[in-house]
């Protein structure tokens, strides 16, 4: 499907990006032994982890229970006691979404929102680059700017910017659910961090060589910025795809509802078969897994440098 | 020599005006309009909103909702600051002792929570806390306990709410402690391992102390966002039963959105600004980088 399209498309990635299981397929399993055999920790380290399995194990619980109810049939879903696995499973509440309800269409208005963000991305790798690698008046009040808006809670400006975007006619749009949250504050600093290390002979070469500025962007500070990229679309991709507080508010319109704001809907509507909202939640949940599991380490390394805020 | 000295402009101009438009400007447009006493009918046409002076600020100090609000939120917040910021630090303490396969693997399962959608989410505990064919009544029922309002009693439901939130608040948490935990130099626990030091005595005297900073930016985050809490309540039980799941955010929303009172809303919009604000001016004073041992 189109995740793994999404993963032929960056198969050559820099070294360190190949996943860490392949690597190690040919290490044994622990590195220093001897070392291990000597701690009086060993023990302990398999009680924790086996404590630490246990966590897990209820942690992903609901989403576990979330996939196996999806597929049993309504009288399954509302049986009392409630059983683990499915009697008779079916996959009808799957089709039912498609064909009866409308999550075919919020599947594409999800995507829409999601490759608007795209743009986002671009504005916002330009945008650190300037930061980066120019010098220009108003550099350092613009770039304050920047990070003083890292710090405003998008619910205090809920109210004002729907005004904003009803002034501007774009209320009920595609475009105006993506626009509020198309740059932030924190990408455009991460962006002009990682560019920085970008060495400034490399650009003047390019220079040199006669290419415009634009293009010196285009050829060799995006490619550069592979890694940096990466993990901000993926964490664009997953906010995109979650957003709900925006859809919510800007779309009014049932044919402009994203697959958040569908689900909500079918919270008030059918309260009475947890089968079909099992199978609408997974529809929303089992991508976020795929991308997840496939880009890991890209979403984990984008968490860990939000702690750098 | 010109249209280099522009080619900065050019770069920083898109996101720069998104910017100005999404971040800076509502705060502006929210003062502006807290002054006013704008309604579904402002909304059609400018000339229709007047000028209402303080009179927004007098309704809300004065209205029961919003101090009800206001209460729920801190509540959520003392419930849940402690409970996310304990349960991850433990968490990432526990998952960093080893580096082998299977911890690695381990520590995805506590992140999934983190990335999964709120809605989806929601409806999935939603089903659990059901009183009639729920899982967790069920579960219950097993040792004899009688059936629990989960979302309809109004002191349960808050923590049924805060629960979800805690769940699905952790596994950043985890990820920025794991990171931090790289950061604390292997001499520093070798030594007390050698010295004979416990595992437990070191964790709390050499890394719990290490860890500081991150602590301390954690905490003040995870305040900031149960400050704003609003998607879990939203959903699961839309601010009931009577209110008690309603948190500043939510009593926004409904002013705003429900009641088109966008005057009003504006009004509680500047003074949850204000808070937050204070918050995080405290935090920028406090911040001290960690001590270099």
């Amino acid at each position: 499907m189109s995740s793994t399209d999404v993963r032929s498309a960056v198969s050559p990635p820099p070294p360190e990006a190949s996943p860490a299981p392949m690597r190690q397929i040919p290490q044994p399993p622990r590195l220093r032994p001897t070392r291990a055999g000597r701690h009086p920790g060993r023990t302990l380290t398999i009680v924790v982890g086996a404590a630490l399995a246990l966590g897990a194990l209820i942690t992903a619980f609901p989403l576990i229970w979330m996939l196996l109810s999806s597929v049993k049939p309504q009288s399954e879903s509302i049986d009392y006691p409630p059983r683990l696995l499915a009697q008779e499973p079916t996959f009808e509440y799957y089709v039912q979404l498609f064909t009866e309800l409308d999550f075919g269409r919020y599947l594409v208005n999800t995507l829409i929102v999601v490759a608007i963000g795209a743009f986002g991305l671009f504005f916002m790798a330009m945008a650190g680059y300037a930061f980066a690698k120019y010098d220009f008046r108003g550099k350092g009040g613009l770039f304050f700017l920047v990070l003083a808006t890292m710090m405003i809670p998008v619910q205090v400006t809920m109210i004002p910017t729907y005004l904003i975007l009803n002034g501007f006619k774009l209320t009920n749009t595609l475009v105006g659910i993506a626009l509020p949250t198309l740059v932030s504050g924190f990408g455009i600093f991460l962006f002009r961090q990682f560019m920085a290390t970008i060495p400034t002979e490399l650009l003047e070469a390019a220079r040199l060589d006669g290419a415009g500025e634009f293009r010196t962007f285009m050829t060799i500070v995006l490619p550069m910025s592979k890694p940096i990229l990466a993990v901000q679309a993926v964490l664009a991709f997953i906010a995109g795809w979650n957003s709900f507080l925006w859809p919510l508010i800007i779309a009014s319109d049932q044919n402009l509802y994203t697959l958040s704001v569908g689900l909500a809907l079918l919270n008030q509507q059918l309260a009475v078969n947890p089968s079909l909202q099992m199978a609408a939640a997974s529809v929303m949940v089992v991508p976020i897994l795929i991308v997840f599991i496939i880009f890991q380490r890209y979403v984990v390394q984008g968490f860990a440098l939000s702690g750098l805020k | 020599m010109r249209t280099l000295k522009l080619t900065p402009y050019v770069f920083v101009t898109p996101a720069m005006l998104l910017l100005i438009a999404f971040g800076v400007l509502p705060l502006v447009v929210a003062l502006a309009v807290s002054f006013t006493d704008m309604d579904i009918s402002g909304l059609a046409n400018w000339g229709n909103v007047g000028f209402a002076g303080l009179e927004n600020y007098e309704r809300l100090f004065t209205d029961p909702d919003f101090w009800q609000a206001f209460g729920n939120t801190f509540f959520f917040a003392v419930i849940g600051v402690p409970a996310i910021v304990g349960a991850s630090l433990a968490v990432a303490l526990l998952l960093a002792r080893s580096d082998s396969r299977f911890y690695r693997a381990l520590r995805s399962f506590y992140f999934i929570p983190a990335i999964t959608g709120i809605v989806a989410i929601s409806l999935v505990w939603a089903y659990l806390y059901n009183t009639q064919f729920g899982l967790f009544n069920w579960l219950l029922s097993l040792v004899g306990v009688p059936p629990v309002q989960w979302l309809s009693d109004p002191l349960i439901a808050k923590f049924s709410v805060a629960f979800v939130a805690i769940w699905r608040g952790t596994g950043l948490n985890i990820i920025i402690f794991l990171a931090a935990l790289q950061g604390v130099p292997k001499e520093y626990t070798e030594a007390a391992a050698l010295d004979g030091a416990s595992t437990w005595r070191t964790t709390r005297s050499i890394v719990i102390p290490l860890l500081r900073f991150a602590i301390f930016f954690v905490t003040v985050t995870t305040i900031i966002s149960w400050l704003q809490f609003f998607d879990e309540p939203f959903v699961l039980t839309d601010g009931g039963p009577l209110g008690a799941t309603t948190s500043m955010s939510i009593f926004l929303y409904k002013e705003g959105f429900r009641l088109n009172q966008f005057g009003y809303a504006s009004a509680g919009s500047v003074v949850l600004f204000v808070i937050i604000a204070l918050i995080t001016a405290l935090q920028l004073r406090l911040r001290r980088p960690d001590v270099e041992y």
